[in-house]
């Protein structure tokens, strides 16, 4: 009889052993809580001094007055690759197709015009790679303005700043040549084929509210998805602003032609440059792009750039 | 001297009572041991909340994250969008059990003379998990199509799930030889000593204990699996992730992203818990001390 009495001692020991371990599961949990809680509390604290600074409206435009990343530089960003004709010149590294350091290209062109307006030397502008998902992220921004074929909303309004227009823009389509989509002459000639459109751009709204397709259209996170799937005949039809679809349909996709572009919207839609909420250099850059307006400068830019981009029969 | 059967009996009884006390005993410690952790719970959330909300971004955050009205209303269409994953999801998941099935009893065959197969099966293993998924679909997805061939699909859906099944194959075939491999030998032999050929041994013998040892950890890479559904998006298809970015895009608001986390998550946690369900059943049988 002495085996199952060792034997009950043995699990009452195992016992008050799993009951032990359960206490220092605890203390081990609380400790964990408490170094946890410390440095959630630390993280927490640190630089609260610095919410808030882009808020203030400074009172003059001058050079040195201006709210900057980098005092004394403009620092302007723009998604990689830059596509022409927005962007121009050969591309060096890091950018790709083209070189936005180039001064050519319609948006390079007007980003130097307004920085020579604000007193920055050409080599004052220094450009950032700027994918156009991080143009809006919440957080400090490492850019003063982007420009980058963005179009203003008044919903996108509500979480970054806008310049004032510095291109109305029209949407349009691209096709292949040759297939059935080819023919439509109508808006409404294009609802039964499977469009599609670059992600972040108008375009898919576009096609959504207006078109109103039969066929679920499709969104592109890429420029070169959105035109190797045109190419493979995987859509119908590609929604792109004007100006791109002279682009693509020139350099991108060989076998391709802007079918139209649709009438423009009562109030139209527009390109601005995109800046940190509430930043105080935005009214520098609208007074400068009113003086660019006025003396015939934007126009001619247009002119320089985008002159292709006039010639496209309208979708009625 | 009592005898073996008795002392057996005996030593049962012995620790059936010790199991009893120390369970009561266990019980009060219970009670306390839900207030400690009721209480550093507390503590740890209220921590948590007070960092978040004092931090110099959270205002920010908050505008561009928690947005109710903003989450809401991109909800219905990322929910319509979301039956496109759970579609492609299920039709995958079919046809990778079988060529996974199919990968792991060619790696596990037996003999110089399968020598190719063997090493066809492990080079497929390893390019199927070497290479991103992502890469795998946006290859398949846009340069099988470009080849414009007459007979193969263009369909950008088509050729995502393709990857998605080729990718999750690899992994699927790894778990399914582990549990080939779990199975004792002996097995086999037992198998094949009663006059089973070799196809049937590994049919009716080895595959149902195999199988059964490893539904876990399939599982598990069906919860990946699920989630990696996201990546057909990048074809430019509008399931739940791409929605939730045209709406994001749209209003520079991230509360579509919570939307479709939710939705995934709806289907995801469900799948972990039975997951965890069928390895604790699994592990109780083990212990329990009956075939597995």
């Amino acid at each position: 009889m002495s085996e199952p009495l060792s034997d009950r001692r043995g699990s009452q020991l195992l016992a008050s052993l799993r009951v032990r371990r359960r206490h220092t599961h605890l203390l081990g949990a609380a400790v964990v809580v408490a170094v946890l809680a410390a440095v959630a509390a630390g993280c927490g604290s640190t630089k609260k001094s610095s919410a808030g600074s882009t808020g203030t409206t400074a009172s003059s435009c001058a050079k040195g007055d201006l709210n900057l990343v980098t005092p004394g530089t403009l620092t302007v960003g723009t998604d990689n690759p830059a596509f022409p004709p927005w962007f121009g010149g050969t591309p060096h590294k890091p950018w790709q197709v083209s070189d936005p350091r180039s001064g050519e290209g319609y948006e390079s062109a007007v980003a130097y015009a307004v920085a020579k307006d604000l007193g920055f030397a050409k080599n004052e502008v220094k450009w950032t790679h700027v994918p156009f998902n991080t143009s809006f992220a919440p957080g400090p921004k490492n850019f003063d303005f982007d420009i980058n074929q963005i179009s203003y909303t008044a919903a996108r309004a509500k979480q970054v700043s806008f310049s004032d227009s510095y291109y109305d823009v029209n949407q349009s389509v691209v096709v292949n040549k040759g297939t059935p989509i080819a023919k439509v002459t109508t808006v409404s000639g294009l609802k039964p084929y499977s469009l599609g459109a670059q992600l972040g751009t108008t375009s898919y709204q576009f096609i959504k509210d207006k078109i109103k397709p039969s066929k679920q259209p499709s969104v592109f996170p890429s420029n070169a998805g959105a035109v190797q799937a045109l190419k493979n005949k995987q859509i119908d039809g590609l929604v792109v602003d004007l100006p791109t679809a002279f682009y693509v349909t020139a350099v991108q996709v060989p076998n391709g032609r802007v079918l139209g572009q649709f009438p423009a919207e009562p109030g139209g839609e527009h390109f601005g440059m995109v800046f940190a909420k509430g930043n105080s250099l935005v009214s520098c850059v609208n007074k400068a792009l009113t003086t660019l307006r006025n003396d015939g400068t934007l126009q001619q830019l247009q002119q320089k750039w985008l002159a292709k981009a006039t010639g496209a029969p309208t979708l009625k | 001297m009592a005898s073996e059967g008795d002392r057996r009996a005996d030593t049962e009884v012995a620790s059936r009572r010790s199991r009893l006390l120390s369970g009561l005993r266990l019980e009060a410690e219970g009670a306390k041991g839900v207030a400690i952790a009721l209480l550093s719970t507390v503590v740890f959330v209220a921590v948590v909340v007070v960092a978040v909300t004092q931090s110099a971004g959270w205002p920010e955050v908050r505008r561009t994250f928690f947005d109710w009205g903003d989450i809401s209303s991109s909800f219905p269409d990322i929910a319509k969008a979301f039956v496109l994953n759970v579609k492609i999801f299920l039709v995958c998941e079919v046809f990778i059990l079988v060529l996974a099935l199919l990968i792991a009893v060619l790696r596990s065959l037996p003999g110089p003379v399968f020598f190719p197969l063997r090493a066809l099966a492990t080079i497929y293993s390893d390019l199927a998990r070497g290479v991103p998924t992502i890469l795998v679909i946006a290859l398949l997805g846009f340069g099988a199509p470009a080849l414009q061939l007459t007979g193969v699909p263009r369909s950008r859906v088509f050729w995502a799930g393709v990857g998605l099944i080729l990718v999750y194959s690899g992994y699927v075939a790894e778990v399914y030889r582990a549990g080939i491999e779990s199975v004792h030998p002996s097995q086999e032999a037992a198998a094949r000593s009663l006059g089973l050929s070799r196809f049937q041994a590994l049919r009716r013998v080895i595959l149902p204990q195999a199988i059964r040892r490893v539904i876990p950890p399939l599982l598990n890479d069906f919860i990946g699996l699920q989630k990696d559904t996201a990546l057909v998006g990048t074809l430019g298809v509008i399931e739940a992730f791409n929605q939730s970015q045209i709406d994001s895009n749209a209003t520079f608001t991230y509360g579509a992203y919570l939307a479709a986390a939710a939705l995934f998550v709806a289907i995801t946690i469900p799948l972990a818990r039975l997951t965890d369900w069928l390895i604790a059943r699994d592990r109780r049988r083990r212990q329990a001390g009956a075939l597995a």
